[in-house]
């Protein structure tokens, strides 16, 4: 935006032309603040419509007993807060919350952000023709859809799948080939799969981030005898914070929600060992038909994010420079 | 002044009117809620598609005999568990609801008191072939009220199927009828011990498997202890039975020895699929637990395998202990209801008496393997002669059983399977029955429980 248009802004204009008698200048300020309120109203009747809505008729809706099918789908008792005491005396939902938060931690808060950062790194500083190959194969994973993704990797990690395929050719002789990767392994694999297909984000926001770091501070520092780890941790880091904190932000919240990958992959299985918040949520509401159950589950998945979203505003600060 | 700040609270009401208008345009689908169209919701996989060729010719006959009206066919592609779950959530929309409904029997009384579907007594009156149903189909639509709330397709007992060239190479007689569960592990056992590259006993276990894991798994062992899981007489739901471990550690035999599938074939959705149509028939599988259906996929169409008549024996499934009376069998099949919705319900009736005359009926129950329940087709030469398994499973009809039909048993299935797929994955058969009795207490509340004697 050119200069001249902030000065244009009705904001400038307003103040200065139209001198009003003393008396209407409070009546005319708030008249003025509710026209510039105006056009962010289509974007908040939006936020309240398909946001605050969806959220409060969840909770009503995680306080009821609401079914998919018999009497309580027509007329759901209200039940207080019985879902939730069930919920907090399930084993299952413990297990969902810990399963959970291994999965954000190990696939977004360290897989996705250090390996994005990892190759971001690699495109500014290595060789410019591996940097643009492992950018491209890092985007490939980015761009299929998720359900195309999650059928890759599903062919790729199953018994008779890629994975064993090569395991067994390579590896033939020590036992190896035979592995059910989605069975015993159930964890690891979806952890591995969700790096795989989110780490493309984190090193294009990296990458643009790293891009901002004026090359100047490093060739001061360069020419102080900073190591290039030193350089890394001392100037890089702190430079780009408010990037690792929106990218940590973004990357954790969207981890949260993962469902389609855990479905095809494992279905939460076996028994319940990959069963994270939204597919423990799906399991209850859709396949046990307990939508109001389902529905407190998936609240609490909503405070999980919130808490996660404090944490890192807290923690880094990204407003303060 | 005045005038302009009204003019500016005009702006911003039209402003947030546009913005409502705009966002209400988003809801109302452009569905077609015309009486002359009648909406059918079916199943359809890659393996069962002689419901949909009776559909279709049920579809051009009706809409040459009734000038006008459309039979708009909306296959569901999708394995069982989640044919209910799209049902469901497209029966909650009037908009998307269908007319005419493809409905499991144990669906009946749930979806009738969810008010998906429509009393359809005054149209059974007017049809005369109604009075030809055997009254096991009559049963089978009844819902809470006592009124009809669907048409019989046809129904169906479970039973062992065994290759015979297996049992051969194993030293097993060709002619096998165990007694006992234990005879059904130790000839388990020995194919283990002869045969080791196949399947020795396929029993499923899997919460993907659905309706499959209930009825042709843990239901047969279940219904063969003696103990049950609901109480007809006081009308409650049994807890802490013998019998429901013992039907776990049946499970905890199978797959705890091996004499199972594979943890990694039986927990996915297709397994149900690709045994009837692959690992039976490539001879991967030595007995397997299944329903009668069957043979109806290897007489003909894609997965046609003429051999089948040699190569497969069948038994009945045995009880626990050779108890009266000796076998045992769960029976349940489909019924075509009326949607609660449809804008022109005698039509959408009109539509289900075409699908289920009497050449329909015999069309689809020859071609998909249904014990018949129209006693005009059970009696029909063209329907004994066409399947030499339909002797044998029909003589399991005395000793068959149905599922609890309450409002509540499809929650209390799928709480089954979790029971059925914890025991397969390592738990021990006490623990997974207590977390059972954990979940039936939270669907039907502890009033409708009781002890097992």
């Amino acid at each position: 935006m050119s200069d001249s248009a902030v000065i244009d802004s009705p904001a400038s204009r307003g103040a200065g032309s139209s001198p009003a008698p003393r008396g209407s200048r409070q009546r005319q300020g708030s008249t003025r603040t509710a026209v510039r309120l105006l056009p962010l109203v289509p974007a908040i009747a939006l936020m309240a419509v398909f946001l605050a809505g969806p959220i409060g008729y969840a909770l009503y809706g995680s306080l009821t007993d609401a079914a998919l099918s018999g009497y309580r789908a027509v007329n759901p008792n209200f039940v207080g807060a019985d879902n939730y005491t069930r919920l907090f005396a399930s084993g299952d939902f413990w297990q969902s919350v810990w399963l959970t938060l291994l999965f954000v931690v190990a696939s977004a808060v360290i897989g996705q952000n250090a390996l994005g950062m990892a190759v971001a790194l690699l495109l500014r500083n290595g060789p410019q023709r591996l940097g643009s190959l492992v950018s491209a194969l890092v985007v490939t994973a980015w761009v299929m859809p998720e359900i195309v993704a999650a059928f890759a990797l599903y062919a790729f990690f199953s018994t008779d799948g890629t994975l064993n395929a090569l395991l067994g050719a390579g590896f033939g002789w020590a036992g190896l080939g035979g592995t059910t990767w989605l069975i015993s392994f159930q964890m690891f694999a979806v952890i591995l799969a969700n790096i795989w297909r989110g780490t493309a984000f984190s090193m294009m926001v990296y990458n643009a981030a790293l891009a901002e770091v004026p090359p100047e501070i490093m060739e001061s520092a360069q020419i102080d005898g900073a190591t290039g780890l030193q350089r890394f941790f001392r100037i890089t880091l702190p430079m780009v914070r408010r990037a690792i904190a929106t990218n940590m932000m973004l990357t954790t919240l969207q981890t949260l929600g993962v469902f389609t990958l855990i479905w095809v992959m494992t279905g939460g299985g076996p028994g319940t060992q990959s069963s994270t918040l939204p597919v423990l949520a799906f399991q209850q509401a859709f396949k046990f038909a307990q939508v109001g159950y389902g529905t407190a589950i998936a609240v609490v998945t909503i405070a999980v994010g919130a808490v996660f979203a404090l944490v890192y505003v807290r923690v880094l600060k990204p407003e303060v420079d | 002044m005045q005038h302009r700040r009204t003019t500016r609270r005009a702006t911003i009401a039209a402003a947030a009117l546009t913005a409502t208008l705009a966002l209400a345009g988003c809801g109302s689908s452009g569905s077609s809620e015309d009486a002359d169209t009648i909406t059918v919701a079916y199943q359809r996989t890659s393996q069962f598609t002689q419901l949909d060729d009776v559909l279709n010719k049920a579809k051009q006959e009706y809409e040459a005999a009734n000038e006008g009206k459309t039979v708009e066919l909306m296959p569901i592609e999708a394995e069982q568990d989640q044919y209910f779950t799209k049902l469901a959530l497209m029966n909650r929309s009037a908009d998307t609801a269908p007319d005419v409904i493809y409905e499991d029997s144990f669906q009946v009384r749930s979806d009738a008191a969810a008010g998906y579907l429509a009393p359809i007594d005054e149209y059974l009156g007017e049809w005369e072939d109604w009075e030809l149903f055997d009254d096991t189909a009559k049963q089978a639509g009844l819902g809470d009220d006592g009124s009809q709330y669907g048409v019989s397709m046809g129904t169906d007992t479970r039973a062992i199927y065994y290759n015979k060239n297996i049992f051969q190479q194993a030293g097993l007689p060709t002619d096998w009828q165990p007694k006992t569960w234990d005879e059904v592990l130790e000839a388990a056992r020995a194919v283990k011990a002869a045969v080791p590259d196949v399947v020795p006993l396929n029993v499923y276990a899997s919460k993907a498997g659905g309706e499959q894991t209930s009825m042709q798994g843990f239901e047969m062992l279940m219904y063969g202890t003696g103990d049950t899981l609901y109480d007809t007489d006081s009308q409650k739901w049994v807890t802490g039975s013998q019998g429901f471990t013992d039907s776990l550690g049946f499970y905890e035999s199978v797959y705890g020895e091996g004499l199972g599938p594979q943890l990694d074939q039986v927990l996915d959705a297709t397994w149900g699929s690709r045994v009837s149509t692959e690992e039976i028939p490539q001879g991967n599988v030595a007995m397997a637990i299944d329903g009668s259906w069957l043979p109806g996929q290897w007489i003909t169409g894609e997965n046609a395998w003429p051999e089948w008549e040699q190569t497969i024996g069948f038994a009945p499934m045995p009880t626990q202990e050779g108890q009266a009376p000796g076998a045992t069998s769960m029976s349940g099949g489909w019924l075509l209801s009326v949607g609660a919705n449809a804008a022109d319900p005698q039509s959408a009736f009109d539509f289900i008496s075409v699908a289920l005359n009497k050449e329909n009926a015999l069309k689809y129950n020859t071609e998909n393997s249904q014990i018949a329940v129209r006693e005009d087709v059970a009696s029909d030469p063209a329907y004994l002669d066409y399947n030499p398994s339909f002797e044998f499973f029909s003589s399991l009809v005395p000793v068959t059983n149905f599922r609890p039909a309450t409002p509540d048993y499809s929650q209390i299935s799928g709480n089954i399977q979790t029971a059925v797929e914890s025991v397969v994955t390592g738990t021990s058969p006490a623990d997974a029955a207590a977390a059972y009795d954990e979940g039936l207490v939270a669907i039907v509340g502890e009033d409708n429980t009781q002890a097992a004697s």
